[in-house]
C-alpha cells in the first residue's frame, strides 16, 4: 500500500488505482503476420522484474486516465511518473 | 542410518530430557558437482529431491536455499489441500498429489498432521449455484468425491455460517469434497528434508543462485554464494522468484508474481472443524490445531516483491468473514504476513522442460500450491530423471502458451483467485 502522485489529480491512495501490468508492450503492427511464439511473446511472456520495473497504472476511481510508473518491486518505492506517450526516464 | 521416529523413541529421549535427538538433516558445504541440483529449498523442492532420490536412483544431487528451507511460501501458505479442480488435466493433477498426501506421514516416518476434515465451497449467486454443480458433475466424472449442498446441509455442515437470507450475498449452497482438508505445512517441509538427507541429498541452506551457466543450448552449472556448482541438470523450483532465476538462464515466463496475504486470530477453543472457502465474497477459514484461525486474503494486482500486501485487501476479507461468520466479530488478530505468489495467465502450474537442455521449470502455482507438494515433487522429479513429462503433468508444459492449449482454471477451479 503506497501514495501514488497521478499526474492529473495529484497525490491519491493506491487503492484508488489499477495495476495495468508492463509497460511498453507493443501491440504488433502486422498481426495476421504474426507467429505463434511472437503472439504468445505479446499475449504472455512478462519481465515480471525484481527491481526497477516500467509499468502501467489507471486512476480508476479517479480522473481514469493511464499513466505509467517507474517503480522498484523488491520495495514497492516509486521512482518516477510520466504519461502515455513520453519515453522511459533513462535511470 | 537414521533412527525412526516412533513412540518409543520419544520414551527414551524422554529419559534424557530430549538432549539426544538425532539431527535430522546434515549441514554439509557443496560438492564440486552433482547430477542434478534443485533450486528452492520449500515443499515442492525438497519433494523433488526426494523422489528423485527414492524413484529414479539420483542420489547424488543437492538441493540449494537462498534461505532456510521452508522459509518462502511453504511456511507463508494456509494449508488447504483439496482436488476439486473443474478440467481433467487438474482433476488428474491435483488428484494425484490427494492420494500422496493420504499415506505421506506413514512414507516420511513424519507426522505431517495430514487431517481430512473436508473442504467447503459456498455458492453465493445464481452463477455461482450453475458453476459449482457443474464441477461437482466434472469432479465425479474424474473419480474425486464431491457432493453439492443446499443451504440447510451447508448450516447443518458448519453450523456457525450466518446462512440468512437478508445478508448481502447470501449462501445458496455449496460444495464438499471430504477427502479434502489440511496439513502442518512447515512438517512437509521438514519430513521431506529428514527423507531425502537420509538417501543421500545434500541440502544446502544460505546458498543463492547467482548465475546460470550455459554452453551452447545446455547448462553446465551454477554460480553461487557458496561457489560454483558444476552440473547438467538444474531444476527450478523458486515460486515467487521463478522469474528472476529464468531471467539468469536468458528465458522469458509467462509470469506475474504478486502479493498474497494472510492472517491469524488468537488462539481458541475448537470452533470450526472444516475449511470453508468462499470464491464470491473471497474469504476462507479454517482452524489450526493451536486454536488459531487461519483466514486467506487475496493478492494485489500490481506486481511485487517485497512480500507486503495492501491493507485493504486484508480489510474486505473480514469483511466477508464477519459477514458469513458474525461470531467472530469480536476475535483478535494475532499476525498478518505476506508471501509472494508467482501466477500464470491460465492460472495453472508449469512444470516443465525449458528450450535449454538440463533446465526445468516447476511454477506458476500462483495461489494454491501447497496442496500438490507431493504430487508436484514426484511428478518434476519423473519430469527431471526422463527429461520426458509424466502423463500427468504433460499437459502443464510452456508450449502451452505458444499452441493456445490452456488449462484455464481462473474462475474454474473452485479457487479464490
Amino acid at each position: 500500500m503506497f501514495l501514488i502522485n497521478c499526474p492529473y489529480c495529484g497525490e491519491r491512495d493506491q487503492q484508488e488505482f489499477k495495476a495495468g501490468g508492463e509497460a511498453h508492450i507493443e501491440r504488433p503492427k502486422q498481426p495476421t503476420e504474426l507467429s505463434d511464439d511472437e503472439w504468445a511473446e505479446y499475449l504472455f511472456m512478462r519481465k515480471n522484474i525484481k527491481g526497477v520495473q516500467f509499468e502501467r497504472w489507471n486512476h480508476a476511481h479517479g480522473c481514469r486516465k493511464w499513466f505509467n510508473m517507474a517503480r522498484d518491486t523488491s520495495n514497492d518505492e516509486i521512482k518516477a511518473i510520466y504519461k502515455m506517450g513520453e519515453k522511459p526516464p533513462t535511470q | 542410518m537414521r533412527n525412526k521416529y516412533s513412540i518409543f523413541s520419544l520414551f527414551k529421549n524422554a529419559l534424557s530430557y530430549h538432549e539426544n535427538w538425532q539431527r535430522a538433516w546434515k549441514d554439509p558445504a557443496p560438492k564440486k558437482e552433482y547430477d542434478a541440483v534443485i533450486v528452492g529449498g520449500g515443499g515442492h523442492g525438497l519433494a523433488t529431491a526426494y523422489y528423485l532420490a527414492k524413484k529414479h536412483n539420483m542420489q547424488n544431487i543437492a538441493v540449494v536455499e537462498k534461505g532456510w528451507i521452508g522459509g518462502g511460501n511453504t511456511g507463508r501458505n494456509t494449508t488447504i489441500i483439496r482436488s476439486n479442480y473443474l478440467w481433467d488435466a487438474s482433476a488428474g493433477l491435483y488428484d494425484h498429489a490427494l492420494k500422496i498426501w493420504e499415506g505421506l506421514s506413514q512414507e516420511l516416518n513424519y507426522n505431517v498432521m495430514f487431517s481430512q476434515r473436508g473442504v467447503m465451497n459456498l455458492a453465493h449467486n445464481l452463477q455461482d449455484v450453475r458453476d459449482l454443480k457443474r464441477r461437482t458433475h466434472a469432479n465425479r466424472l474424474n473419480g474425486i468425491d464431491a457432493v453439492y449442498l443446499n443451504t440447510e446441509e451447508v448450516k447443518k455442515f458448519c453450523p456457525i455460517i450466518n446462512t440468512s437470507q437478508d445478508i448481502r450475498y447470501p449462501v445458496l449452497g455449496g460444495t464438499l469434497q471430504r477427502r479434502a482438508g489440511t496439513a502442518r505445512h512447515d512438517a512437509v517441509a521438514w519430513g521431506y528434508a529428514r527423507g531425502a538427507d537420509e538417501m543421500g541429498v545434500d541440502i544446502i541452506q544460505n546458498c543463492e543462485v547467482k548465475s546460470i551457466k550455459r554452453s551452447g543450448n545446455s547448462v553446465e552449472g551454477i554460480e553461487t554464494t557458496k561457489g560454483f556448482i558444476k552440473t547438467k541438470k538444474i531444476g527450478v523450483v523458486a515460486a515467487g522468484h521463478s522469474s528472476v532465476v529464468a531471467n539468469m538462464a536468458g528465458l522469458k515466463l509467462p509470469l506475474e508474481s504478486k502479493p498474497l496475504q494472510a492472517l491469524v486470530s488468537e488462539p481458541v477453543k475448537p470452533i470450526i472443524d472444516t475449511v470453508v472457502m468462499s470464491n464470491a465474497v473471497h474469504a476462507y477459514v479454517s482452524q489450526s490445531d493451536k486454536g488459531e484461525l487461519v483466514i486467506g486474503a487475496g493478492t494485489d494486482d500490481y506486481i511485487s516483491y517485497s512480500q507486503k500486501g495492501s491493507h485493504q485487501i486484508v480489510e474486505g476479507t473480514l469483511n466477508a468473514i464477519l459477514e458469513l461468520y458474525p461470531i467472530f466479530s469480536r476475535m483478535r488478530m494475532l499476525r498478518q504476513w505476506g508471501g509472494i505468489v508467482d501466477i500464470c495467465p491460465d492460472a495453472s502450474p508449469i512444470l516443465s522442460k525449458t528450450s535449454i537442455k538440463g533446465l526445468y521449470f516447476n511454477c506458476g502455482w500462483g495461489t494454491g500450491g501447497f496442496k500438490a507438494t507431493p504430487g508436484s515433487g514426484d511428478l518434476f522429479a519423473h519430469t527431471i530423471a526422463n527429461d520426458e513429462p509424466h502423463k500427468l503433468n504433460a499437459a502443464f508444459n510452456l508450449n502451452r502458451f505458444v499452441s493456445g492449449d490452456l488449462v484455464d482454471e481462473h474462475g474454474a477451479a473452485a479457487v479464490a483467485h
